[in-house]
């Protein structure tokens, strides 16, 4: 597909705690990808995740739609899973997520 | 209920903030009965008691929250007007307020929460609590409200939820409220709301901006429904649509809400709640009607909230703000404590290298490291800055102290306090609390003389214990005073005879006789309270503070009252220090008791200098401490100034100014006297750290042996 892509890996925990630090990763992880590209994120070793873990994804699946990116799930954790399924979010990443194949 | 996500760290935030919300509630409560309107205080209170009982929900701390919704319903009933806040009430909920930070102590140390009815002393709180509920009626139940399955069987409801922004700072989670509501129905459609979730450019990652809607079928009523969110209801707006409304109800709902109504509509259609087709004719009336208004008015319109209580909101949020103007981060003290050693590590190689860089003779390199030298010392400062606190914090302590001393005893005491911005180090805090308490409790007990005393002396039947804090020459010094009867010199006296610690006869001054009552084993109260009075205690007090290379004395006026003076050092890490040498041996003076440098000029044989007329007592280094070898030809006098009293101290040589991080001596050391630590010089060598009070007591006896 000649799309770029750059891979982001966030492990333990995606929580509140850690909420301004991950952000600042996500920013400058996003910023890194050319126009047109895709960052994709391996959430396989997040142990847990909360709502500002959840408001954190839309964030920056927000700022990459609106910049010409795009935001993949590219691998998750059953925290995460879970999490998605309770809110009703597995669709709407996991639309982006057929393309990582 | 159970919340399956992993608490930990979560409840360590719980434990520190309700420990918070506990002293603001006693403040709160001991200012209560002071003001002319009471009602902020009240609200105060009432906040304190909701909030804890909100966060210990959420930790399924049920023991608290049975107990606290009791306390509660009580704080509501004196918010309504319906029962007075009076000092017998405020007693209890102090009371009871000790009561729920005790079982807040037993979360801490993972301890299996007992029940409040079965405990003795929650049972007899929680008795004395439904005293004010008694005509309460189904305002007021008395246990934690318990989900009520409605006839009918399941219903299906809608629920709107947007959480406001605090949500995740208050330590709540959005989505453990949601497992929650699961396990009381069945959540048949959900949808997340990531509209006012904005790009990670301008997103507060720990800001919560999430909405949820949410069809829900269950057989549990609204009332019910609503208590799964009652911990949160302060900063979430939840709108509950019953089952069977009609599409009217809806449109309300889109109307309140901030989404737009198509994209609102859409959700709900997509929740199952409403079809495609009442939608479209319910927007099109939406569309002709009212002009837009402020949400505070719909809110109020709709009758779910009064106009005052929309006042109330934002004045809060206006609080909000203008608190975050002086934000602060909580920092593990751990992590303090290693930033200061490493600092403390920095002086050293500082002074290594700039011995070094000396030594080579070349310019730029020796202006560079003092350059260098510059800078770690403002690094120094702003390190030991940042573990200082105010004292005002630990005075506060002492209100309650005062309060419940006061009644205790049948006194009526005031604490009058000062100087609460005064700086110190957070260790030196946390060590003085104890001797503070003791010296406090002593002031109230001894001190203050019974009402009908202070009556004859033509005193204010008011006795007023008074707490000050200034700094004073590199040293906090915190002032305990009272304005009772003073200490009765002849009764000391006795008292010290008859325990042996003097030999009757001997002349001493007012000062040495008041000093006695910091002698271990003494006590002059004629009868003993609870409070004090046991004998032990003043002496702990003096040891506690000398620990903490500070000392403490007393000054007192017959009939007039009593000062304890305590002088600690400002910070335990890290002082300038004055180099001496004495032999091959150096020792450092710290350099705020370093008055001036003389030439040595005593008469052989003499143990005092004379100091521009005056008689300058001084004690030798070399003799003191037993260091090897002969005075050198021309030796010096470091001139030091401790608590008012001048004395010298006689070296070889004066080397100057340096920083020095003390490190404390180990315990085979604890037994000598005169060296409070040591620290490691940039040339790798070890130096003493003169402990300059002990010398002060070391000289005056010197001074009494040589008069006597």
């Amino acid at each position: 597909m000649g799309m770029t892509s750059s891979l982001l890996r966030i492990d333990g925990e995606l929580t509140i705690y850690r909420a301004a630090e991950l952000a600042a990763a996500l920013r400058t992880a996003l910023a890194a990808v050319a126009e047109g590209g895709a960052l994709d994120l391996d959430l396989s070793e997040v142990a847990e995740m909360d709502s500002a873990g959840v408001q954190l994804l839309l964030s920056a699946r927000r700022s990459a739609v609106e910049s010409g990116r795009a935001l993949r799930l590219a691998a998750r954790s059953a925290a995460v899973e879970e999490v998605l399924a309770i809110l009703h979010l597995t669709a709407l990443f996991g639309d982006t997520v057929a393309e990582a194949h | 209920m159970a919340t399956p996500i992993d608490l930990d760290q979560v409840l360590h935030t719980f434990i520190a903030e309700a420990r918070e919300l506990l002293e603001d509630m006693e403040a709160a409560l001991l200012r209560v009965g002071d003001e002319a309107d009471p009602r902020e205080s009240i609200n105060a209170i009432f906040r304190a008691a909701h909030t804890i009982k909100g966060s210990s929900g959420l930790f399924g701390l049920d023991a608290i929250v049975a107990f606290t919704h009791v306390a509660e319903s009580v704080l509501d009933r004196v918010r309504e007007g319906a029962v007075a806040l009076d000092p017998a009430l405020v007693a209890l909920l102090l009371g009871c307020g000790d009561y729920i930070g005790r079982m807040i102590d037993a979360v801490e140390r993972a301890e299996h929460q007992p029940d409040p009815h079965a405990d003795p002393e929650g049972a007899a709180l929680l008795q004395r609590l439904q005293v004010h509920l008694v005509d309460a009626g189904a305002s007021a139940s008395p246990d934690a409200p318990a989900p009520a399955p409605v006839e009918g069987g399941p219903a299906r409801w809608h629920l709107s939820l947007r959480f406001g922004p605090d949500v995740l700072r208050n330590g709540m989670d959005p989505l453990s409220f949601i497992r929650y509501l699961a396990t009381l129905g069945e959540i048949e459609q959900l949808v997340t709301l990531p509209d006012a979730v904005p790009g990670l450019d301008t997103l507060d990652p720990e800001a919560c901006c999430l909405g949820f809607e949410i069809a829900f079928v269950t057989s549990i009523d609204k009332a019910a429904i609503e208590n799964v969110f009652e911990f949160v209801i302060d900063d979430c707006a939840l709108r509950i649509v019953p089952p069977g409304s009609q599409v009217a109800r809806y449109i309300e709902l889109i109307r309140s809400l901030p989404e737009g109504p198509a994209r609102l509509g859409e959700i709900l259609v997509r929740c199952g709640s409403i079809t495609a087709h009442e939608l479209e004719a319910a927007l099109r009336v939406q569309a002709e009607s009212v002009p837009p208004r402020r949400i505070g008015a719909i809110l109020a319109d709709q009758g779910n909230v009064a106009p005052q209580v929309v006042d109330a909101a934002l004045a809060r949020q206006k609080q909000f703000k203008e608190g975050r103007a002086t934000e602060s981060v909580r920092v593990d003290a751990d992590k303090l404590d290693r930033l200061i050693n490493l600092v403390g590590e920095l002086i050293i190689a500082t002074a290594g290298a700039n011995l070094v860089a000396r030594r080579t003779r070349n310019l730029e390199l020796i202006e560079r490291n003092s350059t260098l030298a510059d800078l770690v010392e403002e690094v120094r400062d702003s390190a030991l800055q940042l573990r200082m606190v105010k004292i005002g914090g630990t005075f506060a302590r002492f209100k309650r102290v005062v309060h419940d001393v006061s009644r205790e005893l049948g006194k009526d005491i005031e604490l009058a306090v000062s100087g609460e911005d005064t700086e110190l180090d957070k260790t030196v805090v946390e060590k003085i609390g104890d001797p503070l308490m003791h010296l406090v409790r002593n002031a109230m007990d001894h001190g203050i003389d019974s009402p009908a005393r202070r009556a004859e002396r033509g005193k204010p039947s008011t006795g007023t214990v008074t707490l000050n804090a200034f700094h004073d020459s590199g040293s906090i010094v915190i002032q305990v005073g009272d304005d009772g009867g003073g200490l009765d010199r002849e009764r000391i006296l006795a008292k010290a005879i008859e325990r042996g610690l003097v030999e009757p006869g001997r002349a001493m001054s007012d000062a040495e006789v008041h000093a006695l009552i910091f002698e271990p084993g003494f006590s002059t109260a004629e009868h003993i309270t609870n409070l004090s009075g046991r004998g032990v205690g003043m002496d702990v007090v003096r040891r506690n503070i000398e620990a903490l290379r500070g000392n403490v004395g007393i000054a007192s006026e017959p009939g007039r009252g009593t000062t304890v003076t305590v002088r600690l050092p400002l910070t335990l890490a890290i002082i300038n220090g004055f180099q001496v040498g004495v032999g091959k041996s150096v020792f450092v003076v710290p350099m705020d008791v370093v008055d001036e440098c003389i030439e040595f000029c005593a008469e052989p044989g003499q143990d005092y200098a004379d100091l521009r007329g005056q008689v300058l007592p001084f004690i030798r280094l070399r003799e003191l401490f037993d260091v090897p070898g002969r005075p050198a030809a021309r030796q010096n006098i470091v001139v030091v100034k401790h608590a008012g009293q001048k004395f010298g101290l006689v070296v070889d040589t004066l080397m100057g100014e340096a920083q020095t991080v003390i490190k404390p001596l180990s315990r085979m050391f604890a037994q000598v006297r005169g060296i409070s630590g040591s620290s490691i010089l940039g040339s790798g060598d070890v130096a003493l750290i003169v402990d300059v009070p002990a010398l002060v007591s070391h000289a005056q006896a010197l001074r009494t042996l040589q008069s006597a």
